[in-house]
């Protein structure tokens, strides 16, 4: 088991100006989570749904307030754990500019092997393959200001396999991105999950991005509302509504033709699906389980990426 | 009445070997009471141009006139201009500074040299406008939730009473349901108040679905310029642009190509239904 | 589109300058700037003039780059020379007026512009062949001795760094928020004082919010990639003293007697 959590729940204190305690929030109550090593998890949850809080949690950025969080089998309640938690489950942020430390992008991407004591020759390996894993080799010599959205999250991504970690949190990553830099920063987590069986949990509120995930959890006032393959997940419309997120367009479109009496299965999450429920399939065949081929993957998200957010 | 851009170029860092042409020979007309959507990916031009229409920026080579007048004639009172043409920017809620939000949003009608009662009386108005909670007036702004606060930097602007209203990405960093609140909020500004406002997007998605017209950006210049359902017929050209067309676009191309002889000019969930409900009959289901 | 090291006007090429350890500019710069003011003597000043001129052609970079660094203090080059060459008691020897000129402000005022071009160029002959990231690991190695006095000295060049690092965004978030607040009808152009400091406000405000957030932020992102401070870190490129660098410290020592030597017989 890559992570579990336990019964968590977090209380964020409010203080006064004198320091005294003003009052509490709790930010999650009562969450019960596993994710299996190599697994692609996303979760999904409005803003205040609590996902941003659970993510700090998976890398002992904040601490429970009563129940438990185990990465890789330690508990992050355990001062002793602290930097072998951080280095086994790295983190990619929401803001590209402000994880960048360094002036140049190969030294950025050193900075977790530099913490880490890492030999200064195994450094220079380390940030090649990560550089080359996410795309960015050519850029290393270059400035991060000259860099997109899109190329400083891939960085950024490059600087936390480069302490090589068994699992990668990423909180919110393509939410400033134009719909380039976001399709450029999922394909870049998704490969490393599928070529070097990296755990990638993506924390988001753009369901296109969840599309290709394992398994999704959906957060709502600090708890799980909703758990269980894409699939199952979004053909709830009416549930993704209430818990104030999207839908895919197509699976809106299937929803509302299911609604006006056409007999079409409950969930279809492409167009492909569709066009083969309503006309029939065509020769070549596709699995209707998921996950999708490369090729759909991208169809999809080209037809989902630039839907919803601007 | 309205703006009126005249073969307008500008050129960054001009005459240095880091020259870029941000605008290339662009023309357009900004009537009243338009919505229109200005749609174009990073690097298009679209954020130098919206600030040309304010004078913000002053264009390389090329005029633009308002209401008649050339901006940056001698007599031209820029400030007047400002106050006509507003313009709120990405992450808007970064400008927010006062002790708290009616103060804040009082900010611009202070500027134009309005009283106090007035700038009080304008802020007042835009606040009902961005439907932001009457208890929050005397709060913080800092204190605001995202969505709040855009909105208060929002009604900050609309507080100057603008003729035009250009709103750069208003839903950037927002989830789905801020999103849709921002939007439906713009929308409603466009009923009651009777301004033109120009919604810059990368999203076809949320633009196909409020705006009466579509202006494409690429590479600095005007490409398209016309009613979205003629705009989206172009949607190679779009792809190539780094664009896309609305998700409905495509499946409604895609149900075409499978045979289905329904018309691909739907925008949105509903007009898709009734299209392909209205082919009943050429289904396999 | 700013950037630090435009800031910081490095210039890229490559050259023996650019190569040397950064410690070794750091430390030739201040010994050149201290040599200025050691010779007193025509011949001493030709001395310091021939050495700036062989670094600016080991630099290899393009003259008109380094006369740059001239126009920043060319105004306060223009006062210190007026004001020496007119205020200087001494024996007069051409007059205009009330306006005297005496020969020993003859004297000053051209060692003065002497001194402070020499000093600008030099200074500019670092700033041209070296990175900031490199005169901040530079600083950090040079100041090291200094912890066993409970100096911080990590924690500084680190912050150094990232000030540096943050310094074209913030100034691009500056140009931003002046924009915005602009078009909401701000003036900052008044030449009223009172004024232009009230008209500071809508922008110092939001600047700094957002400067904090950034360091937020950044923290939590140091902390995640495992940063606690300076113990047990390696360097991805520690410096290193090459022979090359051996050998410019001596040329260095050796300028610097003859620098002294000059003062005391010339």
């Amino acid at each position: 088991m890559m992570i579990k959590i336990e019964k968590l729940i977090h209380d964020y204190i409010k203080r006064d100006d004198e320091g005294n305690v003003a009052g509490t929030f709790r930010a999650i109550s009562g969450v019960d989570l596993n994710v299996e090593a190599g697994q692609f998890i996303a979760i999904l949850g409005h803003n205040g749904s609590g996902k941003s809080t659970l993510a700090k949690h998976l890398n002992a950025l904040l601490f429970p307030t009563e129940g438990a969080v185990w990465v890789d089998g330690l508990n992050t309640k355990d001062e002793k754990n602290l930097w072998e938690i951080r280095r086994e489950a790295g983190m990619v942020f929401q803001n590209p500019d402000n994880q960048i430390i360094a002036q140049v992008v190969e030294e950025d991407v050193g900075f977790g092997p530099e913490n880490m004591g890492v030999p200064t020759e195994e450094i220079w390996t380390r940030v090649e393959e990560s550089l080359k894993a996410v795309g960015m080799l050519e850029h290393r010599k270059k400035s991060p200001n000259r860099l997109s959205g899109g190329q400083k999250q891939r960085v950024s991504i490059a600087g936390v396999i480069a302490m090589e970690p068994k699992c990668i949190i990423l909180d919110e990553p393509t939410a400033m991105l134009d719909p380039n830099g976001r399709k450029e920063v999922i394909n870049a987590a998704m490969k490393l999950n599928r070529t070097k069986g990296i755990t990638v949990i993506l924390i988001t509120h753009y369901m296109e991005e969840a599309i290709n995930a394992d398994q999704i959890f959906v957060m709502d006032k600090g708890k799980v509302a909703m758990q269980g393959s894409p699939r199952e997940i979004f053909a709830q419309v009416d549930r993704m509504k209430e818990l104030q997120l999207d839908v895919p367009q197509v699976t809106l479109l299937a929803y509302e033709l299911r609604k006006q009496g056409l007999n079409i299965p409950v969930s279809i999450l492409t167009k492909e699906e569709l066009a083969a429920a309503l006309m029939g399939e065509e020769q070549a065949q596709e699995s209707t389980s998921a996950p999708e081929t490369e090729e759909n993957v991208e169809s999809t998200e080209k037809e989902e990426a630039d839907g919803d957010q601007g | 009445m309205g703006i009126k851009v005249d073969d307008i170029s500008f050129l960054y860092e001009r005459g240095t070997a880091m020259q870029v042409t941000a605008l290339d020979h662009v023309s357009a007309e900004i009537p009243d009471n338009q919505f229109i959507g200005l749609i174009g990916h990073t690097g298009s031009g679209k954020s130098t141009f919206v600030q040309t229409l304010n004078g913000l920026l002053k264009p390389t080579t090329g005029h633009i006139y308002y209401n008649g007048e050339d901006i940056d004639g001698e007599k031209f009172d820029k400030k007047k201009l400002r106050s006509d043409v507003g313009l709120v920017f990405q992450y808007p809620e970064h400008q927010l500074f006062e002790v708290d939000v009616i103060t804040d949003v009082m900010f611009g009608p202070r500027n134009l040299g309005l009283s106090e009662a007035e700038a009080k009386k304008r802020a007042l108005e835009a606040l009902e406008s961005v439907h932001m909670p009457k208890d929050l007036y005397k709060s913080s702004p800092f204190d605001l939730s995202g969505g709040q606060k855009r909105r208060a930097a929002i009604a900050g602007v609309l507080a100057m009473r603008p003729k035009i209203l250009i709103l750069d990405e208003p839903t950037a960093g927002l989830d789905p349901k801020g999103r849709d609140e921002i939007l439906g909020m713009i929308a409603g500004m466009k009923r009651d108040l009777n301004m033109t406002i120009i919604l810059v997007s990368h999203s076809m998605d949320d633009v196909a679905r409020y705006v009466d017209r579509i202006m494409v950006m690429g590479g600095g210049k005007l490409l398209y310029d016309d009613v979205p359902v003629k705009v989206f017929r172009h949607v190679k050209e779009l792809e190539e642009l780094g664009l896309a067309a609305p998700q409905i676009t495509y499946i409604m191309k895609l149900l075409k190509e499978r045979g289905l002889d329904v018309s691909t000019d739907a925008l949105n969930v509903k007009e898709a239904a009734a299209e392909i409900m209205a082919h009943r009959r050429e289904l396999h289901v | 589109m700013f950037d630090s090291i435009t800031l910081g006007q490095y210039y890229q090429t490559d050259s023996v300058l650019h190569r040397l350890d950064p410690r070794v500019k750091l430390v030739g710069t201040f010994t050149y700037l201290i040599s200025l003011f050691i010779v007193d003597s025509f011949v001493g000043y030709i001395l310091a003039a021939l050495f700036l001129a062989a670094m600016i052609m080991l630099s290899n970079v393009p003259f008109r780059y380094i006369i740059r660094g001239m126009k920043a203090i060319i105004f306060l080059l223009l006062i210190t020379v007026v004001f020496n060459l007119f205020l200087t008691p001494g024996e007069v020897i051409w007059q205009l007026g009330f306006l005297k000129m005496t020969r020993e402000g003859l004297t000053f005022a051209v060692k003065m512009a002497v001194r402070l071009s020499l000093l600008i160029l030099g200074s500019s002959i670092m700033t041209l062949t070296t990175t900031p990231t490199q005169l901040t690991d530079a600083l950090e190695s040079l100041l090291r001795p200094l912890k066993k006095v409970h100096v911080p000295v990590h924690e500084i060049a680190m912050m150094m760094s990232i000030a540096l690092r943050f310094i074209p965004i913030l100034m691009e978030e500056t140009d931003k928020i002046m924009k915005a607040q602009i078009a909401r009808g701000a003036d900052f152009e008044s030449k009223n004082l009172i004024k232009k400091i009230k008209s500071m406000v809508p922008l110092l405000v939001p600047l700094f919010i957002s400067a904090f957030r950034r360091a937020n932020d950044l923290a939590m992102a140091m902390e995640a990639r495992c940063y606690r401070g300076g113990e047990g870190r390696t360097k991805m490129k520690p410096l290193v003293y090459q022979n090359r660098d051996r050998i410019a410290y001596l040329i260095l020592l050796a300028f610097f007697v003859v620098c002294i030597l000059t003062r005391i017989y010339f």
